[in-house]
């Protein structure tokens, strides 16, 4: 009974879209999607033993069927193709918070981001999201500032680092954002084109 | 004779048996008394357990300052604590412990070697252990149902094959005589749920197919979990005790077949609705959602059996620690079948699909109907296992009205709070958070439902430990002789009572 259903749901689609290959719209261009890799693909291992997936999706539903649309999740609808290149899917089954699979194109700074994950509240006023200030550290101002200190409004001064120290991203929030920056759905298939 | 006939015909109940039915029952329940005790314990204790990482991720969920700096309780981490502690933990163990006690006394099979069993039961849990310990320290996987680090999965899997194959040669030793529509859900359920782990695990964490092909196994996964593991573990516990209880047969062992069978066959199908609207061909969804509508069947039917073989014992369902709880259970799963079929409809998932609302119907399932026919599944066991009774009818009154209080509060909650969520969520006029204090958004009007579900988690604490002073003490207590003075009861079944 249960080989059966495997067979009708599972196989079958590995049968349909099992081996759905990267395509090019048009003559010439770079097939489309390409692998994740480097920092980003990094990041995405924390985004997974963080746990964001189980507030937030990574799938754009079509025009018309609920408002991913107007919200500006995306222009288009994401399709099987979208995913084939990733190890592990996300889609996710959640929306606590919006959908993130244009958050790169949506929020295209890293500062905000990183603010953002320090604590939503500086943001996000009102957010459910829980802070991440464990991905940053607090350290010593050596010589000079460093370029990537975090900047926190003086509108929340319990947030500030302590008279000469700044709070600066670990390796693992830089990872983490550039994943979220690398989230873009800017490329167009021949089953799924914009304002589809 | 063709094996449809002889099926028919080994199930009929009029069959005479040799042995006097009183003296093989206690010798079985001696002889599983050592691996279920084993199995129950290790069950409440996880059922703490799980209940400690619920309350702490509901209290994030409103409050996420909560605890925030403490990266090992990071919502998505403790909340998979909790599922994983739940499902593996404590409902598995349930399984192991009730779910092969009926099966031993239904086959009235002589149990051998109950010491691997004991091991096995031991790896088991060792490898939840590591699994959940693996989740908190940055192994989570961040699918559903598998969040444990694959590196457990074989310690899990080979633990559970030595475990279910006790059930299985059970089966195959049994006394000759009919064969238990409870059997055959238990007997099903312990072939499916090997399967559906090997397989899941495979094609998702060692081997991982195609795309969201990943997510489509996934699904069928964790719904068959649901579907063909707990829902028939909890089935069988209550085919065979609500009669057991009540001293009268089931009302019709011909539409408890048609439910095993209906079962069987639609439900595997419908796991696919949580995909509604993804990244999925649109075939395979309505396959899902056909499915899903299909299960009103195997629900109508055991619903109507259960329904006639209690009708008219309202006073011995409301006296028998057992039976309330079974009860609960046996009618939380008509309601909470009935809502997972009309949530597979297109146009309710597209508001229910995403929020709290499934969160709701999850707890609807997996407590409201799943872990209170289990309590009701210990409160029966214990006393033939242990030759004592309860000591306490008042912790088991507690029990019972907190966690159905609470669970029905939580739902209540979940799914109104849920139901406005996707409404917010389809509105695009409405923001998720903004500045100006005054503007209505999606979050503002999803706390207080979160809120609500933190104070029903609190209830449902409340009765768990209730359940579990009551079993320790029932466990470890100075030997008690109440089992000559009759069993615990929650109300006098002469006169007014409770
Ligand atoms: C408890 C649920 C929850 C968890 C867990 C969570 N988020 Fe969020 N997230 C939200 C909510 C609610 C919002 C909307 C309000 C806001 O912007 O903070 C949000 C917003 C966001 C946004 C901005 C989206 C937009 O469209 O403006 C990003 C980016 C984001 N989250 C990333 C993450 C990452 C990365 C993680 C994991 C490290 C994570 N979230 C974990 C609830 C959550």
């Amino acid at each position: 009974m249960l080989a059966f259903s495997w067979s009708g749901l599972i196989l079958s689609s590995v049968i349909q879209f099992g081996d759905l290959k990267p395509i090019a719209l048009n003559e010439g261009e770079t097939p489309m999607p390409i692998a994740r890799v480097g920092v980003a693909q990094q990041g995405k291992e924390i985004y997974i033993d963080q746990g964001c997936l189980y507030c937030h999706s990574q799938q754009v539903r079509r025009k018309g069927y609920g408002a991913d649309w107007e919200r500006g999740w995306g222009d288009r609808q994401t399709v099987p193709r979208d995913y084939i290149l990733q190890d592990r899917v996300l889609l996710g089954t959640s929306r606590t918070g919006p959908d993130l699979m244009t958050i790169g194109q949506r929020q295209p700074s890293a500062d905000w981001h990183h603010l953002h994950l320090y604590n939503p509240q500086i943001t996000s006023p009102g957010s459910i999201m829980p802070p991440f200030r464990y991905l940053y550290k607090t350290q010593k101002i050596g010589d000079a500032p460093s370029p990537n200190a975090l900047t926190i409004p003086d509108t929340f001064p319990e947030e500030q680092p302590p008279e000469g120290y700044e709070i600066v991203p670990t390796e693992r929030a830089d990872q983490l954002v550039e994943y979220l920056l690398s989230l873009k759905l800017d490329y167009e298939l021949p089953e799924s084109r914009f304002a589809q | 004779m063709s094996p449809l006939l002889s099926f028919f015909s080994n199930i009929d109940p009029q069959r005479e048996t040799q042995v006097s039915p009183k003296v093989a029952l206690s010798e079985v329940d001696q002889q599983m008394r050592v691996p279920a005790i084993m199995f129950t314990t290790f069950a409440i204790c996880w059922l703490l357990v799980g209940t400690f990482f619920a309350i702490v991720a509901s209290f994030k969920m409103h409050s996420p300052n909560f605890l925030a700096d403490w990266e090992f309780l990071t919502f998505g981490r403790a909340r998979s604590a909790h599922l994983n502690a739940m499902a593996y933990g404590w409902s598995n163990n349930a399984i192991f412990g009730v779910g092969l006690w009926v099966m031993a006394r239904l086959c009235k099979a002589q149990i051998r070697f109950s010491g691997l069993l004991i091991i096995a039961g031991i790896f088991w849990n060792v490898a939840v252990v590591i699994g959940i310990f693996g989740i908190l320290t940055g192994g989570l996987t961040s699918i559903e149902w598998l969040e444990m680090p694959k590196q457990v999965a074989p310690l899990l899997a080979f633990s559970y094959i030595l475990i279910g194959m006790w059930g299985i040669l059970m089966f195959r030793y049994r006394e000759r005589g009919h064969v238990y529509v409870s059997q055959w859900y238990i007997l099903g359920a312990l072939f499916w749920f090997p399967w559906l782990y090997v397989v899941a695990q495979t094609m998702i964490l060692f081997e991982p197919a195609r795309g969201t092909i990943q997510a489509l196994t996934n699904w069928w996964f964790a719904h068959n979990v649901l579907g063909l593991w707990m829902t028939p573990m909890g089935l069988a516990t209550i085919y065979y005790l609500m009669p057991k209880v009540l001293g009268r047969p089931i009302y019709s062992y011909y539409l408890s077949l048609l439910g095993f069978w209906s079962l069987a066959l639609f439900y595997n199908w419908a796991g696919v609705h949580h995909l509604i609207g993804g990244p999925i061909p649109a075939w395979l969804i309505s396959c899902g959602i056909v499915a899903s509508v299909m299960m009103v069947i195997p629900v109508v039917v055991t619903a109507i059996n259960h329904h006639m073989t209690a009708v008219g014992n309202a006073r011995a369902v409301w006296c028998s620690p057992t039976l309330r709880f079974i009860v609960f259970g046996a009618m939380s799963y008509t309601l909470a079948s009935f809502f997972g079929s009309w949530m597979a409809l297109r146009d309710v998932s597209l508001v229910t699909h995403f929020t709290q609302f499934t969160v709701g119907h999850a707890h609807h399932g997996v407590y409201a109907f799943f872990a209170m026919t289990m309590f009701g599944g210990i409160y029966f066991m214990m006393p033939r296992l242990l030759a004592r009774e309860w000591p306490s009818a008042t912790l088991i009154k507690v029990h019972f009205w907190f966690s159905g209080l609470g669970i029905g509060m939580m739902i209540v909650g979940l799914q109104l709070g849920g139901w406005i969520q996707g409404l917010n969520l389809n509105n695009p006029d409405i923001p998720f958070v903004s500045s100006d204090p005054e503007t209505m958004t999606v979050i503002k009007a999803l706390v207080p439902w979160l809120f609500s579900r933190s104070v029903a988690g609190m209830l449902l604490t409340i009765g768990h430990f209730a359940f579990f002073v009551n079993f320790a003490w029932m466990l470890i207590g100075p030997r008690a002789v109440r089992y000559k003075e009759g069993p615990t009861l929650l109300g006098n079944t002469e006169g007014k009572g409770a």
